[in-house]
């Protein structure tokens, strides 16, 4: 394991929040989107249903 | 084959969802490798030691909010010269990517400085005008929120972008046009370094796997785009078909 040494709290709080808020983003944006998706589809098949 | 072919909302979903796959891999391994690399295989700074390691986090994202921003920008006058709707989502897209960069930024900015300044912030040219630049960030997202009409909103949403693009140009030049501050001048990629002249520039320890942390973040930031203008087409899709839906109803 490397040695951070006296700053080691500071190096991991900064890895810390910025890993946490890029996965944040990653999984909100791919969970909207499937969501939008999903409500793409079922809307359309309800269009194609009615005719 | 001409770029304004993307222009049409399928084509740009065909071919976007083709090279996506390929775009996540590469982005994530750009990503892990460059932060493995730099996190656990560089040595402590002789002045800043271990805190030296939050430049593989901190230089990308800022350069990523940054660009994010001039994205949008080239984005707006597409929408405002050949009103291409896709131009004007991908913009909408960008936004909250670009926030979570300048956001990201200013925390590392924050933690870094602390020890090596003394203090967790200051009203620094640099600092300053990325704060100004987060909050342009802030009031574009709510303002796109706030109308109801898609495109007002990509008109309105768009002078502010071209009016916040003063402050993407200061947060990148600030420390070339003002020499006071904490912040340090450019030492990545210093315009005008001449051989010999390395005193000032990041050593190539750590130069190399930074440069891997800012291809990924580049590609993350691509990906991230692509995949969230394909939502905002979908999303402005279902808008319309229940609108149709609701017309044929009051038929």
């Amino acid at each position: 394991m490397v040695d951070l040494g006296k700053y080691a709290d500071t190096v991991l709080s900064a890895y810390a929040v910025s890993l946490l808020m890029l996965v944040a983003l990653v999984v909100l944006s791919i969970r909207r989107g499937r969501k939008v998706r999903a409500e793409m589809e079922m809307i359309e098949e309800r269009g194609r249903k009615h005719g | 084959m001409s770029i304004w072919e993307y222009a049409n909302p399928k084509k740009f979903l065909a071919t976007s969802e083709k090279v996506m796959p390929a775009l996540w891999v590469l982005s994530i391994a750009l990503c892990v490798g460059g932060l493995i690399w730099g996190f656990f295989l560089t040595p402590d700074d002789y002045r800043q030691g271990s805190t030296v390691k939050i430049i593989f986090i901190h230089v990308p994202a800022a350069l990523m909010a940054i660009n994010a921003w001039f994205m949008m920008l080239v984005a707006s006058l597409i929408w405002v010269i050949r009103r291409h709707h896709v131009s004007a989502l991908a913009a909408k897209a960008a936004a909250p990517v670009g926030v979570v960069m300048t956001l990201i930024a200013l925390i590392t900015g924050a933690i870094w400085g602390q020890p090596m300044w003394g203090t967790w912030w200051a009203w620094d040219p640099r600092l300053t005008s990325f704060l100004v630049l987060f909050l342009f960030y802030l009031g574009y997202i709510a303002l796109w929120e706030a109308i109801e009409d898609p495109d007002t909103a990509a008109d309105l949403t768009s002078i502010l972008c071209l009016v916040g693009s003063v402050f993407a140009v200061l947060s990148r030049y600030a420390v070339l046009f003002w020499n006071q501050g904490l912040h340090q001048g450019a030492s990545v990629m210093r315009a005008g370094a001449v051989a010999g002249d390395t005193e000032e520039r990041v050593s190539n320890v750590f130069a190399t796997p930074l440069f891997v942390c800012m291809g990924g973040f580049a590609l993350l930031f691509l990906v991230l785009v692509l995949y969230r203008t394909g939502t905002e087409i979908r999303a402005r899709r279902i808008k319309a078909l229940l609108a149709r839906e609701r017309l044929e109803a009051e038929a």
